[in-house]
Formats: structure tokens, sequence, C-alpha cells
């Protein structure tokens, strides 16, 4: 490289490392995660909540062919990540959109896509971390506990399987307002939960649920989580991914729009 | 990029050509539903700015400042026309990597800290300043380590200026950077700006303080209605308005300055311990006006004439055609100003 006196345009390399502003990007988003608290703590405890509620009474019952305990650390895991992904990222990201640090960044080098992309990475990092404090206390306090090999699989194809609800959750997010998201990612949280047999198994719900339940992604999503640790297949596995797949192209063009939207939006 | 050079421009091209142009905008026009924020139908915006030097971006609210900002910046697409900022695109990221911006509503995660924003914006660009030298130039070293939610309005201000310059920019836009800036903060900001002016940066600045821009600016560009109404040097945007301030003491009534026809905008002030109010009167032909005070047989004492301030050109510019709309108000003889 020839040094020149002018500080021109020629000798600067074109832009700054890909991963450099990656990982600068992810770690700015995992410090506002860890820093804001009153999201922080509800959304690690809730899980852990459910699991001591519903799970370690009913440690002794088996479900879909396995052991109920295993079963339902995989529900709760499960459900975390879905909140997670609504939360983490749809709401987040509509408080942010309405405080204008979005459209600041777009001032900067850096691409939307490496913004999204620190977002979603920050949000499975939260997600993984409130999985493995499950997963502790599943062990500690009802001494449930899944190999080695079955938690590898089980995090694999629960964090890979997150993609469509993130996906959701900025769609959410960007459509809607920051008053507007939270309200609304909750209404489509809960019975979804509901309705997709990760709050409780599908066999006791009323007969349109078990009908409705296989459209749905969570569903899908759940079933992923159990036949790893063995529970009795409903469905290939192959369809599972697809139904993911299908809705995750559906709520990118969903996010696509709601960008495109924001961007021409004045002001 | 023959096209500009094929134009008809008012100014003289810059020496270096067009391809050394810090920003070029050609035709450009903006339109939200059916208002036109920037330009028309018939035509756009254009704008030539040489590199280096600090041009002064003024008009008054909705004369489309933000828009044209907006569109330089690359977050807005244009309805008509082009702009291309350092021979680039502003919409692609890689020509953002040689701009610098201070928003005019600066949005500052709460969470993050001084350091760890300004680490984050020196990460997205090639060849960024060390942290501690802006830290150092924005005078925010001893605040490093507070949350960007617990500054001041003028501490924030001062960390957007170091964000928007972290990047080593070539083209450096600051909207409005210091309203909410104190004294101090003021200071602080004027010195980094002069810091960038010495190094060749190319500066655009919009600001209501138009001392500032007189003080700072090598040029001047008045938008009015989306349109350029005046482009220049600060010297020559006053001499175009060839107004004056012409005060002194006689015993005149306002009004008796009020028939002089030269007389765009008069106000009385009066004292208790002498009949002699002073006046001061605004007018576009100081020498005219004092020609037919004295033919009257007005007596005049302690008399001043000081040429236009940037800021009287610019409200008899954005006021409208001169003379006829520029509104003669009565009411500029202000009651406060009759002092007990």
């Amino acid at each position: 490289m020839t040094q020149t006196l002018v500080s021109g345009s020629s000798i600067q390399p074109a832009q700054a490392p890909r991963l450099r502003m990656f990982t600068a990007l992810l770690r700015a988003e995992l410090l506002k995660l860890l820093r804001n608290r009153a999201f922080l703590i509800p959304s690690l405890l809730l899980p852990i909540m459910f699991f001591a509620l519903f799970a370690l009474p009913n440690l002794g019952g088996r479900l879909s062919g396995v052991a109920a305990g295993p079963y339902m650390l995989v529900s709760y895991a499960a459900y975390s990540l879905v909140s997670t992904a609504l939360f983490a990222f749809g709401v987040a990201t509509a408080t942010e959109r309405a405080s204008g640090w979005m459209r600041q960044l777009r001032i900067t080098p850096a691409s939307p896509a490496a913004y999204f992309g620190a977002r979603v990475g920050a949000s499975l990092l939260l997600g993984l971390g409130s999985v493995l404090l499950l997963l502790v206390f599943a062990r500690v306090a009802g001494g449930v506990s899944l190999s080695v090999g079955q938690t590898v699989s089980v995090l694999l194809r629960l964090l890979i399987g997150m993609v469509p609800f993130a996906l959701l959750g900025l769609a959410i997010g960007l459509g809607l307002g920051p008053a507007g998201a939270a309200p609304t990612a909750n209404l489509i949280n809960l019975p979804l939960m509901f309705a997709s047999g990760i709050f409780y198994p599908l066999d006791v719900a009323p007969k349109f649920i078990q009908t409705l339940a296989p459209y749905l992604p969570a569903y899908h999503y759940g079933q992923l989580g159990w036949t790893a640790i063995g529970a009795t297949p409903a469905g290939s596995e192959g369809t599972h991914w697809l139904v993911l797949a299908g809705y995750s192209a559906l709520f990118a063009l969903l996010c696509l729009w709601a960008y495109r939207r924001d961007e021409t939006r004045r002001g | 990029m023959t096209a500009s050079t094929a134009r008809p421009d008012r100014r003289p091209p810059p020496p270096s050509g067009p391809a050394d142009s810090a920003l070029s905008v050609r035709g450009l026009s903006k339109r939200y539903g059916a208002h036109w924020a920037l330009g028309n139908e018939q035509g756009g915006l254009d704008l030539d700015l040489p590199r280096g030097g600090l041009t002064a971006l003024l008009g008054p609210n909705g004369a489309g400042k933000s828009t044209l900002i907006g569109l330089l910046l690359g977050l807005e697409t244009p309805t008509q026309g082009r702009v291309q900022v350092l021979g680039a695109d502003p919409r692609q990221p890689q020509a953002r990597t040689r701009l610098g911006a201070l928003p005019q509503d600066l949005s500052l995660p709460s969470a993050l800290t001084v350091r760890e924003l300004l680490s984050l914006y020196a990460a997205l660009y090639p060849q960024p300043l060390p942290v501690e030298t802006v830290l150092g130039l924005c005078d925010l070293t001893a605040l490093a380590r507070q949350r960007a939610s617990t500054l001041s309005g003028g501490q924030a201000r001062r960390l957007g200026f170091g964000l928007s310059i972290i990047g080593d920019p070539e083209l450096l836009f600051l909207d409005e950077p210091t309203t909410a800036m104190d004294v101090q903060s003021r200071q602080i900001f004027w010195a980094g700006v002069s810091a960038m002016q010495a190094q060749g940066k190319t500066i655009v600045l919009t600001t209501h303080y138009l001392e500032e821009a007189e003080r700072v600016a090598d040029r001047v560009v008045v938008l009015r209605q989306g349109e350029v109404i005046a482009d220049g040097t600060p010297e020559t945007i006053k001499a175009g308005v060839r107004g004056a301030t012409v005060s002194f003491r006689s015993q005149l009534s306002l009004g008796d300055l009020q028939a002089q026809s030269e007389v765009l905008e008069a106000s009385l002030s009066h004292s208790p311990e002498t009949a002699w109010a002073l006046a001061t009167v605004r007018t576009r032909e100081p020498e005219r006006l004092l020609a037919a005070l004295f033919a009257s047989g007005a007596e005049l004492r302690e008399l001043q004439v000081s040429r236009a301030s940037l800021e009287e050109a610019f409200l008899t510019l954005t006021a409208g055609d001169f003379g006829a709309a520029t509104p003669l108000h009565p009411s500029s003889a202000q009651p406060g100003s009759v002092t007990a």
C-alpha cells in the first residue's frame, strides 16, 4: 500500500471486515439484552416456574412413550425459545425502531442484514442461556436429566427451529409500534403454546385443537424436540422441517413488507 | 459524470472537475403522497459541493432541509433525480464508509456506555479513529463509563458528534448540531469542527443559529419551499440583500419613520430622561433613507449604520419577494422596548 499525504479514498479498504462489524453489533445487542433486567429476569424464570408447577408434580407419568419429566423439560425449553424469539426479538425491535436507533445505524456502513443478524444471534444466545438454566434446575430439583447426546440433539433442533418464530417476532415488531407489539406477541404466543401441545399434552386436548395443531408451526417445533428424546413420532421429521421452513418463508416475506413500509415511512 | 459538466451552472465549476466533488445533486425531488417536499414535477434541486470547506444549509421550517439531508444520507429514495456522495450512491453501504452524520434527532441505546457506543461505531468503519482520541476531542473521557441514558442534552450531542467522526469520514453532515448544547458544549463542539476543517474534511451544516453559520461557513445555501434561492459565501449573500440596520436618536415618531418608503421595519425605544427616542430601522437603502430624513429636516444623534447580518439577510430572503411581501410590522415596536 502506498502512503500518500492526502487521506484519499483510494488508499482506504472498501469496508470494515465483516466479522469485526458483526461481532461489534452482536456484542452491543447482547449487552442491551443482559442489562434490561425487567425483561431478562422474567424470561429466564418463567420456564423454570412452569416446569416446577406442572412437571415436578407429574414426574411419574409417561407421555408419548417417554417419561413425563424429560418430555416436559423439552416442552418448556421449546416454550422458552419461542418466547425469546417473539419478545427479545419482536418487541425489542419495535422499541428500537421507534427510538430511531435503526434509522441511525442505517447511516453507518453496517448493512441491515448485519444488524438483524446480530439481533438474531443475541436472541439465540439468550435462548440458549435460558434453556441451560432450565436443564440445571430440572436436574437439581427433580433429578430429571437428558443424556449428552439427547441434549445436543434437542438443542440443535430447537435452536434451528427458532427461525420462523424469530421472523414472526420481527414482523410483529416492524409492523406494529412498541405499544402494540408486546400484547400482540402475547396474544399469539399463549394460545399457540396451548394449541400445539407445549403447555399440556395434546392427548388430553379437545378434539378441535387436535385437528388444528398440525397446521401450527409450534406443533411441529415441539415434535422435533420430543422425537429427539425418543417420543412416538407423529408424522415424519421431514414434514416438521418443511412446515417450519414454509412458515419461515411466509414470515420473512411479512418482514420484508414491513421493512419496506418502514423505509418509505416519512420522518 | 459528464452530465454535470454539460449542464449550465450558475456557479463556475469547481477547479478539479466533478469527479472531485464531495457531493453532487441533479434534478433532485422528493414527493410524499401529493406533497412535494423538495422540487416538483417540473424539476428538482441541483447542487454541487467541492471537497473541503464548510457549507451551511439554511432554510425556514418546511423548506426541505431535512428531506434533502435524508436523501444525501441515503435514508430516502429520490422521487426524481440523483444523488452522488463522494462519487457513489449513498444508499449503498460501501458509500457510507466515508460519510459521517450527526442526526437532528439523535438516538442512543440507553443500556450502552459512552465508550461502548464509540467502540461499536469504530468497528463499523474500515479505518476508524482511536476511541480515546474521539473521547478527548469531545471532552467525554471522564464520562466514558457512563450509560448513554445518564448524559445531559449537551453531552449526548457531543457523543453524537463523536459517533459521526469516529469513522474518519471525508464528508460530515451536522444536522442542527448545537441544539440543546450549553455554552461549554458549544465551545468544545466548535473546536472539534475546526479540527475537522483543518484536516480538509467537507462539512455540511444545518443550523437555526445564523451567527454560527456566519462565523464558520465558507458557503451558504438557502432553501425555500424545496428550492435553492441563494447560494454563495456569507458575504455575497449579505451583499445580495444590501440590507442594513440604522439606529439613531431623534424626536421622530414611529409613524414618521414608517412613512419613509425605504423602511422595512422600525422600532422606537423611549427613555424617561430624554425626549430623544432611540430608533432602530431595518432598510435595504440606508443612504436613501438618511438622505430623505435629512431632507425632511430631522435632527439625528448617535447615528450608527451596520451592514445586514446573515440572519437579517436570511429573513429578507425567506420572507419572499423583496419589498412587496416583506411585511412592515408596526408591532415590532415592542411595548417592552419602552424602558421605564
